[in-house]
């Protein structure tokens, strides 16, 4: 059988690109007709041990169990509430994924009083399947309503590079520039800290969104990062 | 059927062979492709084919409304074409026209067989596209232009879609088809294919054609297609190449000493000669595994087309005889693997 490979790892490609043929499989952003494996969307390939997939530069979030993301509530219902979470579908906030036992009560009398129209949730998603809307909690650690801070929007395909290797990139910004940032896999950013400092975070940020695809980042990001904040100190 | 063009000086064809604007019978016209053109869309290109000037917008998937349109197993593909009211020398009415309302539905029906769909039921792909200059096969082109905004939105697709006009003209068989071309000529037929799979998605004719001329012109709508779905994988490679090589010179000045895979994005198909370097071990492990040299070329070749419907124009008396065809590629045997 003729195996072949068409690529090198971290090539970019595009839908309907020829990866390469014979006993492979495919994962995420690939698909496999007879005995070729193909791209599906535009990112870079990889490849381990027989699977090929290809990361995604741009798309938008798919809800997965156990992601924690950052939502706006949209809506109050009987007992819960619908939280938007930039996916193509809206996330339901039961009651009892919200509150504990004694709030319930007071909560089915008045829901605003807990989570309005316009407010926005640190939340875990707890399930999700196609047929049927996510469901979401606020019940966990670091999990619960915004209060303050600055939200913002980047591209959820670029969130695992914001985060980095084990958090080594979201972790530097937050030492070099002493706030606090909570990365929504669904791409929104929430950052609590120096107006100034959060003003230097989003442009890092914005700049790791741009450059994703690149390597060396998180050294070139900390430099940027460096010079903003001796202007600072300049000023 | 007169055989000059309306101001009578110009022939359609000269006596060189060639036409009106100074193309051969076979040869495009320019085309400039962009993409990421919108800042606020999902995805977006924009296209000069010609004179034609249009830009496409796409977002989602997104959630649906009205509700009752969604399908509980696929993602519903709305596609809007419009023309601005200034795209063509008489002022375009501003309401939807009728046909607006087709050609949305052409393109719609190019695109869907392309498209996974089914990775997102309930929800809605918007494209909307928006012609700024109209002059002749704007549908083919709109057809280029949203599918490389679906592309650049990131929605998993089999392949690009490409298409192109062809035709003939003064009894001579002419590919890509200008505004005049089409008006005055005999024959239109408008194609648009996943070019790199053979498959034909959408293929009209208006006028008449003999059935050899008619395989003649969808050989040569087919060399068209290839010329552009190269001009489409090449720009999308290169938004992202280009802020790369930038960064890699960048690197390079500064003397900093990181591995960066710097190939140049021309030659992304090269083969993998060292099999070992990024390779995880359980692949060498196998000795069946052979790792083969392959010329980059051999990846644009088509695979064998399916046979082709050939459809011919029956006369019917009528002022238009215009027999439209669709072929659509069939629901294939593809495996899509869930996010």
């Amino acid at each position: 059988m003729i195996v072949s490979l068409y690529f090198e790892q971290q090539d970019i490609v595009v839908p309907g690109q020829h990866l390469a043929e014979g006993d492979y499989h495919h994962g995420d952003g690939a698909y496999k007709e007879k005995e070729s494996i193909y791209a599906s969307v535009i990112g870079l390939v990889k490849i381990r041990g027989k699977t090929i997939y290809v990361v995604p530069l741009k798309g938008r979030y798919f809800p997965k169990p156990r992601d924690i993301v950052i939502g706006t509530i949209i809506e109050v219902t009987m007992n819960g509430w619908l939280v938007e979470i930039n996916s193509p579908y809206p996330a339901m906030l039961p009651m009892m994924q919200a509150l504990n036992r004694r709030d319930m009560v007071r909560a089915k009398n008045n829901p605003r009083a807990f989570y309005d129209v316009g407010e926005s949730v640190v939340a875990e998603i707890l399930a999700s399947d196609r047929t049927r809307d996510p469901l979401i909690t606020t019940r966990g650690r670091g999990l619960g309503k915004i209060r303050g801070g600055l939200l913002f929007k980047i591209v959820p395909a670029r969130v695992p590079r914001l985060i980095g290797r084990k958090g080594s990139m979201i972790n530097m910004i937050k030492s070099e520039l002493d706030c606090d940032v909570v990365v929504g896999q669904n791409g929104i950013v929430w950052l609590m800290g120096n107006p100034a400092h959060c003003e230097i975070a989003v442009e890092a940020i914005r700049q790791i969104e741009r450059e994703a695809h690149t390597s060396g980042l998180t050294d070139r990001v900390r430099e940027v990062i460096t010079l903003k904040l001796a202007d600072l100190k300049g000023e | 059927m007169s055989l000059t063009s309306k101001n009578e000086e110009t022939p359609l064809i000269n006596e060189k062979g060639l036409r009106m604007d100074g193309r051969r019978l076979d040869e495009l016209r320019p085309i400039h492709l962009e993409v990421g053109y919108l800042s606020r869309a999902d995805g977006s290109a924009y296209i000069e084919h010609g004179k034609n000037k249009i830009v496409a917008a796409v977002y989602g998937p997104r959630e649906l409304h009205p509700r009752h349109l969604a399908q509980s197993d696929r993602a519903l593909l709305r596609v809007t074409y419009r023309m601005a009211t200034f795209s063509v020398s008489e002022r375009k009415r501003p309401a939807p026209s009728r046909r607006e309302h087709e050609i949305s539905m052409v393109i719609r029906q190019a695109l869907e067989p392309m498209l996974f769909l089914k990775m997102y039921p309930r929800s809605v792909v918007d494209v909307f596209i928006q012609v700024l200059e109209a002059d002749g096969g704007s549908r083919c082109a709109s057809t280029t232009v949203a599918s490389l905004a679906l592309a650049d939105a990131g929605i998993p697709m089999r392949s690009l879609v490409a298409g192109v006009a062809v035709g003939k003209v003064a009894e001579t068989l002419v590919s890509d088809l200008s505004d005049v071309e089409d008006k005055v000529g005999d024959a239109d037929v408008p194609v648009a294919m996943a070019s790199d799979r053979g498959e034909i998605t959408l293929l009209q004719m208006d006028g008449k054609l003999t059935p050899k001329e008619f395989a003649t012109v969808l050989s040569m709508a087919e060399d068209g297609i290839a010329k552009i779905h190269q001009m489409q994988k090449t720009v999308l490679q290169e938004k992202y190449a280009q802020i790369r090589d930038e960064l890699d010179e960048i690197e390079e000045e500064a003397k900093d000493v990181e591995p960066v895979s710097d190939k140049p994005p021309e030659d992304k198909t090269v083969s993998k000669s060292t099999p070992d370097q990024e390779k995880p071990t359980a692949d060498r492990e196998d000795p069946s595994v052979t790792e083969k040299a392959k010329e980059p070329e051999k990846i644009e070749k088509p695979p064998s087309k399916r046979s082709k419907r050939k459809t011919t124009s029956k006369d019917k008396g009528a002022s238009k005889a215009a027999k439209r065809t669709r072929k659509k590629t069939t629901e294939s045997d593809t495996e899509m693997k869930g996010a």
